[in-house]
């Protein structure tokens, strides 16, 4: 298959907000998706599970049949998809350069859109210690694994974590026989919202809070886990680990670019269209922040899918520059990093996240002069938004914790 | 379990006990030399030992005690891969290095370590200015003092090189076991080596067992003369991005423990920080420390200040097998036909081509080298040199932070010297060993890997 040489839009990943922006696109351009995996649909492929598409189809659905339906839909707008394409490098005009089996190319374009999602953080992210044995995987590989290929990688391991993700690893689990011996998490709390806090009990795995991997030992393969938690050291015999959550932008293609990169969200730097530092470029779901579910990274891929619409008819706004200043050691990060005036903004509010369990009062000053504000009781993680300022000036946002 | 029945057939010339970066390039200097060679490997593939962690870098031994065989050990080993490196295929990444003092007792060595670099024939070495130490680094931390250079320090793949020369050694004739251990032997006009795979007959054996040879010389040779205390060395490796920082080796002065934390970029287009040095009796297992790991990343962030931004790809720790004594144990037993090859610590990856000569002349075999010998070239895996990727029919791209392709991994599972286990397939390849450390590939690796490593790394769900 070979690819073009030019095209009026790029969409570089073909998950929920690619494929959402290429469906709005293709009514008034040439849109082409790339996608580096052998099938298109994005991480709602992996997911052979509920609860997928209410907000697209107004039905549940399960993970592969939503991404196909994504899929399908924007091949009958007309977008063209091609799978088993990396794009290696993003260079000013725009062009980006692919390789695929076919080799090396470039494809030039009007306008090029950024939704390659996000990962896991690894083992390595977390320093945790102990032996480097094969059987520690983070969720998305466990999801390919049991989803994709139909194997099994181990059959009763441990999951590290408690946020949403990590009770999709337990359902993964269940689908593919697999008995997870212990959830850990180091906050005293879940972070996932309730009732997902019960989950493990109904599964019958035992829930260790304030408890962390102070070790995992094994030659070849995994033999146990040694936890630290209130209770002091106890060994967990195991032959897995699933390292879940702490979800990251995979924003790999943004290192050695000439697009700016936020080092708090590890996304490129947009503004409430969701333009990239080079108006050219633009970045919707959740390779903007970790993280959302698939339904919001529609909802922004189609949104942005619109903005850019207005972009090929020049018919957006010059880019803004006032740049978000957040005060409080405890805000994570927030985006659009540029904040706009809201006005037909693509990004409608102020997405942000805590990086501890906090509560206080989250308010917002334009010029120094406080437009917002609500009370917050949140743990990371968890969604927090602000609408965004009806007058332009320059933004901060505040927390202040009690 | 000892089965009596050869596992090898034949009386072979020389039988090389352990398969680490000595023992494949004593694999392939005794058959370019023209001896019917065995290598007997205990785990289930080359490497796995002291060589599968180490600072990917081939030293000049501008540092090395003069006049100790390691030193010459460095000198010939360095030559000779400058030498080979364009014929096997491997990258050589040009660097420099610089050796930074960060103390006022540091500064005061620098002269002397300048002095002991000349007598070791490193007679490019150059002291720098504080103002010229700032142009050549300017990422250093405020703490730097003053800095020499050796500009012919370079980077290297760690396990591609070891892995050539076991391959050069295989396509010339020589017989690779691997998942043998030698569990005894005896000598008896010629030696025979049993293992658990079976016996293994040989006029001559060279005992490169690494983190082992201790234990292997009182089994065989029923004496030790040396005792190895392994030191276990922790690394952080950052992220691709962080490789900007650094365009030298950040050498530290040197004390008698250890060479210190290095901060360099890999071959593999990352920068690494470590290692550590810590002594311990355990030889199996290097664990991972947080706390250690921690103090890594902040000494690192005070070497180069810039580190902090950056993520962390992974983290791995190894053991190099030290002994009591300072320098390489490497002594030719009379009248046993046998070698121990011992003691080689952290410069084991420069030093190996250079052992690898010495032992042959230690041997004094007689014998007719083939005139024409086989030169097979590896894949470059290195992030410095065109990869294959860029090359069409590559398959896809199965890791895409390392960018590894399906033809890569295919390859590396086939031919004459196929991975055996995922962390040798890693090691061939860089597959999983990239940013997302498997979170993408992991899935589509179990399947293509399937039944050809010795632990699938899935089983199919009926």
């Amino acid at each position: 298959m070979s690819l073009p040489p030019e095209v009026d839009v790029v969409v570089i990943g073909a998950g929920p907000a690619g494929l959402a922006a290429a469906t709005t696109l293709a009514s008034v351009a040439s849109v082409l998706v790339l996608d580096r995996e052998n099938c298109a649909g994005g991480i709602p492929r992996h997911c052979g599970h509920y609860p997928f598409g209410f907000r697209e189809f107004h039905r549940l659905m399960k993970g592969p049949d939503y991404a196909k339906k994504l899929v399908d839909r924007a091949v009958k707008a007309g977008v063209r998809v091609a799978t088993g394409v990396n794009v290696v490098e993003l260079e000013p005009g725009p062009r980006v350069g692919v390789t695929s089996n076919a080799g090396r190319s470039h494809i030039r374009s009007k306008l090029v859109l950024i939704a390659t999602g996000v990962r896991e953080s690894s083992r390595a992210q977390r320093l945790i210690g102990g032996d480097k044995p094969g059987g520690i995987l983070p969720t998305g590989a466990l999801q390919g694994m049991v989803y994709l290929e139909g194997r099994r990688p181990f059959r009763r391991p441990v999951i590290l974590g408690t946020e949403l993700v990590s009770f999709s690893a337990i359902m993964t689990c269940g689908h593919a026989g697999i008995r997870p011996v212990a959830m850990i998490e180091p906050n005293p709390t879940v972070t996932a919202r309730w009732p997902t806090g019960i989950y493990p009990w109904l599964k019958g795995i035992p829930l260790h809070l304030s408890t962390d991997i102070k070790r995992i030992e094994g030659r070849s393969w995994v033999e146990r886990v040694v936890l630290e938690g209130p209770a002091g050291e106890t060994v967990v015999e195991t032959d897995g680990v699933i390292v879940s959550g702490r979800f990251l932008p995979e924003a790999t293609l943004l290192h050695g670019s000439h697009i700016e990169r936020d080092p708090a969200t590890g996304g490129p730097v947009v503004d409430s269209y969701g333009r990239c530092t080079d108006p050219a470029y633009f970045a919707a779901g959740n390779v903007l922040r970790p993280v959302e579910t698939a339904g919001w990274s529609w909802a922004e891929g189609r949104a942005v899918g619109k903005a850019m619409c207005l972009a090929l008819e020049n018919a957006l706004p010059a880019r803004e520059t006032p740049r978000l200043n957040l005060v409080g050691d405890a805000l994570a990060w927030a985006i659009p990093q540029h904040v706009g005036t809201g006005a037909e903004a693509a990004l409608d509010r102020l997405q942000l996240r805590v990086t501890r369990p906090v509560r206080g009062r989250l308010s917002m000053r334009v010029n120094g002069v406080e437009v917002a504000s609500r009370r917050i009781s949140t743990r990371p993680e968890r969604r927090i938004t602000l609408p965004l300022p009806h007058r332009s000036g320059s933004v901060e946002i505040v927390l202040e914790e009690e | 379990m000892t089965a009596s029945a050869p596992a090898l057939s034949g009386l072979f010339d020389v039988a090389i006990i352990g398969a680490g970066v000595v023992g494949c390039a004593l694999a392939r200097r005794f058959t370019l030399a023209g001896a019917r060679v065995a290598v007997v490997e205990r785990a289930a593939d080359i490497l796995d030992g002291a060589s599968k962690a180490n600072s990917a870098i081939l030293h000049t031994g501008f540092d090395a005690p003069p006049g100790s065989l390691e030193q010459a050990c460095i000198a010939q080993g360095y030559e000779e891969y400058l030498r080979i490196h364009p014929k096997l295929g491997l990258p050589l990444v040009s660097s420099g290095a610089l050796v930074v003092a960060w103390t006022a007792e540091e500064e005061a060595a620098l002269p002397s370590l300048v002095a002991q670099a000349q007598e070791n024939g490193v007679t490019d070495v150059e002291m720098l200015s504080h103002s010229a130490m700032r142009d050549a680094e300017p990422g250093l931390g405020p703490g730097a003092r003053s800095a020499f250079r050796v500009p012919r320090e370079y980077l290297i793949d760690p396990w591609s090189a070891p892995f050539a020369y076991m391959l050069q050694a295989i396509e010339n004739g020589a017989k690779l076991l691997r998942g043998a251990e030698v569990v005894g032997g005896r000598h008896e006009g010629h030696w025979v080596l049993e293992t658990t795979r079976g016996t293994v007959s040989a006029s001559l054996v060279v005992n490169a067992a690494g983190l082992w040879g201790d234990v292997l010389d009182e089994r065989l040779i029923g004496r030790r003369d040396f005792s190895i205390r392994p030191r276990k060395g922790q690394f952080v490796v950052y992220d691709k991005s962080a490789a900007a920082l650094a365009a030298h080796i950040i050498l530290p002065v040197p004390n008698k423990v250890t060479k210190g934390v290095v901060v360099c970029r890999t071959a593999f287009g990352n920068l690494l920080v470590g290692p550590t040095a810590e002594d311990q009796e355990e030889r199996e297992h290097a664990t991972l420390v947080p706390e250690t790991l921690e103090q890594l990343r902040k000494r690192g962030a005070e070497i180069l200040p810039g580190l902090g931004a950056h993520a962390v790809t992974a983290i791995y720790a190894g053991l190099r097998p030290a002994t009591e004594f300072k320098d390489f144990q490497i002594r030719s037993h009379e009248g046993r036909n046998y070698i121990t090859v011992g003691g080689i610590r952290s410069t084991g990856l420069s030093a190996a081509l250079g052992i690898a000569a010495h032992v042959e002349r230690l041997a004094g075999l007689t014998l007719d080298a083939p005139s024409t010998p086989v030169w097979p070239t590896v894949s470059n895996i290195s992030e410095y040199a065109p990869r294959d990727w860029e090359v069409p029919g590559h398959g896809g791209v199965v890791c895409h932070c390392e960018m590894v392709t399906r033809r890569e991994v295919l390859a590396a599972l086939d031919g004459p010297l196929p991975a055996r286990s995922l962390a040798g397939l890693k090691r061939r390849t860089r597959v999983t060993m990239g940013r997302c450390q498997g979170f993408f590939c992991s899935a589509e690796l179990a399947s293509i890997t399937a039944g050809r490593l010795e632990h699938d790394m899935a089983d199919r769900i009926e």
